[in-house]
C-alpha cells in the first residue's frame, strides 16, 4: 500500500462529490455530497500523515486537522439543516434550482 | 504477491465509492442517506488502514451516528413524499464533464508530483493529544466556540413560537 492509493481513492470521492453537487436539485442531496467532498480531503490528509517523513512532532499535525475538518463539517450541517427546515416551512420545496429570489 | 492489508484497502475503497455513487445517482433520498452511512463507514475502515484509530471511532461515532441521523431527522420534519421521486438538474451531463476533468487534473497531479515517503507509521494517541492541547490548544477552542455559535444558530433559525413569525 502506498500514497498514491490513498491520493487516488481521495480524488475519485472528491470527483463524485463534486459532481453530486453540480447535478443533484434537493439542497439536502447537495449537503450529502459536501460531506463526501470533506471526507474525501480527510482522506487525503490522513494519507499524508501516515505516509510522509515528517520530523516527530509534526507527524501528528494531519490528524489535527482532520479533527478540525470533522468539527467543521459538523456544524456547518447543523446550521445548513436548520436552514433547509426554515426553507421548506416558508416555500415548501428544498428544490435548488426554485430558489432564485436573488436573481435578476 | 498482494499483501492482506492492500486486499483491506480495496474493500474499503470500494465500499467508500460505491456508497458515493449511490448517494449521487439514486432516486429516493432515504437510500441516499444509507448509502452515505455505508460510504462513510468504508472512509472509517480506510482511517484504521492508515493507522488512524482515534479518528476512525471518531468518523464512526460523528459521521455515521450523529450526521446520518441528523438528516434522517430533517427528512422526517420535512414531508417525506415529496422526496421520493428525485431529479437531476438539466445540467447534468454538464456536471459530469466537469468532474471527471477534476478528476483528470487531480490524477495528473498525483502522478506528476513525487514526495519522499516513508513506512507507513501511526501516531500515537500520546503524541497526538500532545499536539492537539499544546500547539493547537487555541484552535481548538476557537472550534468548540464555532460548534456552540451553530447550534445556537441553529436553534434559533428553527424556532416557531414566541418569534416574530
Amino acid at each position: 500500500m502506498e500514497l498514491a492509493h490513498f491520493q487516488v481513492l481521495s480524488a475519485a470521492l472528491f470527483a463524485i462529490g463534486m459532481y453530486g453537487v453540480l447535478a443533484r436539485r434537493s439542497a439536502v442531496l447537495i449537503l450529502m455530497s459536501i460531506e463526501l467532498m470533506l471526507n474525501a480531503v480527510n482522506i487525503n490528509l490522513i494519507g499524508f500523515a501516515a505516509f510522509v517523513d515528517f520530523t516527530d512532532p509534526q507527524r501528528a499535525l494531519g490528524q489535527v486537522i482532520v479533527i478540525f475538518v470533522i468539527t467543521i463539517a459538523a456544524a456547518e450541517l447543523a446550521l445548513a439543516m436548520a436552514i433547509i427546515l426554515r426553507l421548506y416551512r416558508n416555500r415548501s420545496s428544498v428544490n435548488v434550482d426554485e430558489l432564485d429570489l436573488m436573481k435578476w | 504477491m498482494i499483501s492482506a492489508s492492500l486486499v483491506l484497502f480495496y474493500i474499503a475503497g470500494a465500499l467508500t465509492l460505491s456508497g458515493a455513487l449511490a448517494v449521487v445517482l439514486t432516486r429516493n433520498i432515504v437510500y441516499a442517506a444509507f448509502a452515505l452511512l455505508v460510504s462513510l463507514v468504508g472512509v472509517a475502515g480506510i482511517f484504521l488502514l492508515a493507522f488512524a484509530e482515534f479518528l476512525a471511532l471518531v468518523q464512526v461515532l460523528i459521521y455515521g451516528g450523529a450526521i446520518v441521523i441528523v438528516i434522517l431527522f430533517a427528512l422526517m420534519l420535512t414531508r417525506i413524499e415529496d422526496f421520493r421521486d428525485l431529479s437531476d438538474n438539466p445540467q447534468w451531463p454538464a456536471a459530469a464533464v466537469i468532474s471527471l476533468g477534476v478528476l483528470g487534473l487531480l490524477a495528473a497531479a498525483i502522478v506528476g508530483t513525487s514526495v519522499r515517503t516513508t513506512e507507513r507509521q501511526g501516531v500515537e494517541f500520546e503524541m497526538l493529544g500532545d499536539t492537539l492541547f499544546t500547539q493547537w490548544a487555541v484552535p481548538f477552542e476557537v472550534a468548540s466556540l464555532v460548534l456552540l455559535v451553530a447550534l445556537i444558530g441553529a436553534i434559533v433559525l428553527v424556532r416557531t413560537s414566541g418569534g416574530r413569525d
